[in-house]
């Protein structure tokens, strides 16, 4: 896929282009109102907030609500902000991204080389998995969990992330270990490797582009989860996108708005900074997500 | 032959065979099974025949419910639909500032569906929001208040599901349209037929595959819709905006009535299974018979 499209650009502004720039810049503004009235929301004061225009810039700069999204802000009766909930992300995130991409690797390697009789049935079986509706499995889940003792506990929401994420990652590994030429794999069966050394010396090393696909994918999936997190984590480790809800709409007293948009920003920082990073990966991911080979 | 030549990759396969029987096919065999049953806060075998399912199609609620999921899967699909494709299309016209506005439509599709809720549900406040803009602005007659509207509200959630979806569509349209043959634009410039006409009569049928893709992701995704809903409206006001998905967890975690909320759940997987059944055995099965790998 190129990236252009082929051809010069045109050099005369006609009114057909003008009105489709007018479009687009529509669009554009559609698109990034909502993070423009988050973002000034966050700055403005609650007196502000209720006084004037949702669309207006601040008059003064008030960085009262930051801080307190961050470390004061009340879910109902413990008062310490987003940050447990930032922590406990990064303590599901991070293991589980590990986790599942590095069994959905061995998986989509062993489906593209290793093929045995009736190998393929389970990987459809587990493709079927991905289009089930979470509602369906999460209290018998909740149950398997419970009778091995993880039930909310942080191993209890990892191996729900893993076991959630593996088939559209299996999918994409095998796809692309599918692609790779097969000659080298002979070569390598050739040599004496087996499938452990085959993978290790051969395959991991060709594997870069697809696992950081695979990692934007999951890092952005799980950080932004909210249903297993609510059902799976336990009270003690709820990720980010739990507490955010809670503290938003649990609101004893007054409401402060200004609190819950820094609240929301501080929340959707790590994907989005994953995604202004990775751009383009970001694309491929969703692209090798969507398409099937 | 020998049988278990390929032990290795049986033995590297089984964590996923075990997830898919026990997790993917046990936990909708477990939840029909005490879907016959008359669990209220535990699953007990106390079989009462198809009695559940009978009381949830009398429910009101669940109509709405039902009622509701269509409303949003059709509007939801649709816009989706004709927005990316526009903007795709338009983005493919050698506009300045190409990747600029595709970075800007596609962010909202990096963040979570929780963070999507919260920031539409501050935008559209009655009080505050956009309606009060307006007024501010003049505009003494403009209305914008959906959310507090049972009519109106569930449009208030397909806009905020549109503007994070759209995004996702455009990739996908656009990787469609880079992939078509430049001749194909050189003859139909010859033969001298309008470029919105061969977009819709050319380009687009030759974008089938990539229609269908993106029309079975989203509408896998419109069954699941929960977080978006929870934070938005909480399926209110009253009931108004309530769905499958709302109905099962309520019914679970809030009502102790689980026999009621399995039936509902093996219900939302029969509907899943509908939509992607035909889809599933082109894809799968067909292209796979009759392709080599």
């Amino acid at each position: 896929m190129s990236t252009t499209p082929a051809g010069p650009r045109p050099k005369f502004l006609t009114i057909g282009r003008i009105g489709m720039y007018c479009f687009i810049l529509v669009c554009a503004i559609f698109f990034l109102m909502p993070l423009y009235v988050m973002v000034i929301t966050s700055l403005k004061d609650m007196d502000e907030i209720r006084a004037a225009n949702i669309l207006n810039l601040p008059k003064e700069l008030s960085f009262y609500s930051w801080p307190k999204a961050w470390s004061q802000a009340c879910t109902g009766f413990v008062c310490e902000g987003l940050k447990p909930g930032f922590i406990n992300s990064i303590k599901i995130t991070v293991p589980s991204v590990i986790v599942s991409v590095g069994l959905s690797a061995i998986n989509g390697y062993a489906l593209a080389f290793w093929r045995f009789k009736g190998a393929y049935f389970f990987f459809g079986l587990c493709m079927f998995g991905a289009f089930i509706p979470y509602q369906v499995m999460v209290y018998p889940l909740l149950k398997i969990e419970d009778a091995l003792g993880i039930y909310s506990t942080l191993p209890g929401i990892i191996l729900v992330h893993t076991i959630f994420g593996m088939p559209i990652l299996t999918l994409i590994f095998r796809n692309f270990y599918v692609s790779l030429p097969i000659d080298l794999f002979k070569a390598a069966r050739i040599d004496g490797g087996n499938f452990i050394k085959i993978f290790l010396y051969v395959i991991i090393p060709m594997s870069a582009p697809i696992t950081i696909v695979a990692v934007i994918l999951q890092v952005t999936g799980i950080w932004n989860d909210f249903l297993l997190g609510l059902v799976f984590a336990g009270r003690d480790n709820q990720p980010m996108t739990v507490q955010l809800n809670n503290i938003v709409q649990v609101d004893y007293g007054v409401a402060e708005y200004n609190v819950d948009m820094s609240a929301t920003i501080l929340t959707s920082l790590v994907p989005l900074f994953v995604y202004f990073i990775s751009g383009r990966w970001f694309v491929r991911g969703i692209a090798a997500g969507a398409i099937k080979g | 032959m020998p049988l278990f030549r390929n032990i290795a990759s049986m033995i590297a396969l089984l964590p996923m065979i075990v997830i898919s029987l026990t997790v993917f096919v046990g936990c909708i065999i477990y939840s029909f099974v005490y879907s016959l049953t008359n669990s209220k806060l535990i699953p007990v075998y106390n079989y009462i025949g198809f009695d559940q399912y009978e009381r949830l199609f009398k429910q009101r609620k669940w109509d709405v419910a039902v009622e509701n999921i269509f409303i949003y899967g059709f509007v939801f699909t649709i816009g989706c639909l004709i927005i990316g494709f526009l903007l795709a299309v338009l983005i493919d016209q050698k506009i300045r500032g190409e990747s600029l506005f595709r970075t800007i439509f596609l962010y909202p599709y990096a963040m979570s569906f929780v963070v999507t809720g919260l920031v539409w549900k501050w935008v559209l406040n009655p009080t505050f929001g956009l309606e009060n803009s307006m007024h501010m602005w003049g505009f003494g007659w403009f209305e914008l208040d959906w959310l507090v509207n049972r009519d109106l509200a569930i449009y208030a959630v397909c806009i905020a599901a549109v503007w994070q979806g759209a995004g996702f569509v455009m990739v996908l349209m656009l990787a469609g349209l880079r992939g078509i043959d430049e001749d194909i634009w050189k003859s139909l410039s010859i033969e001298g037929v309008a470029k919105w006409k061969s977009y819709i009569f050319v380009i687009l049928p030759m974008l089938r595959p990539m229609v269908v893709t993106a029309i079975v992701l989203i509408a896998a995704g419109v069954v699941k819709v929960y977080d978006l809903i929870l934070t938005l409206t909480s399926g209110g006001p009253g009931y108004a905006t309530t769905t499958p998905a709302l109905y099962v967890m309520e019914n679970f975690f809030k009502r102790a009535d689980l026999g009621q909320a399995f039936a509902a759940s093996i219900i939302m997987f029969i509907s899943v299974v509908c939509i992607l059944a035909p889809w599933a055995f082109y894809e799968f099965y067909l292209r796979n018979k009759y392709a080599t790998n």
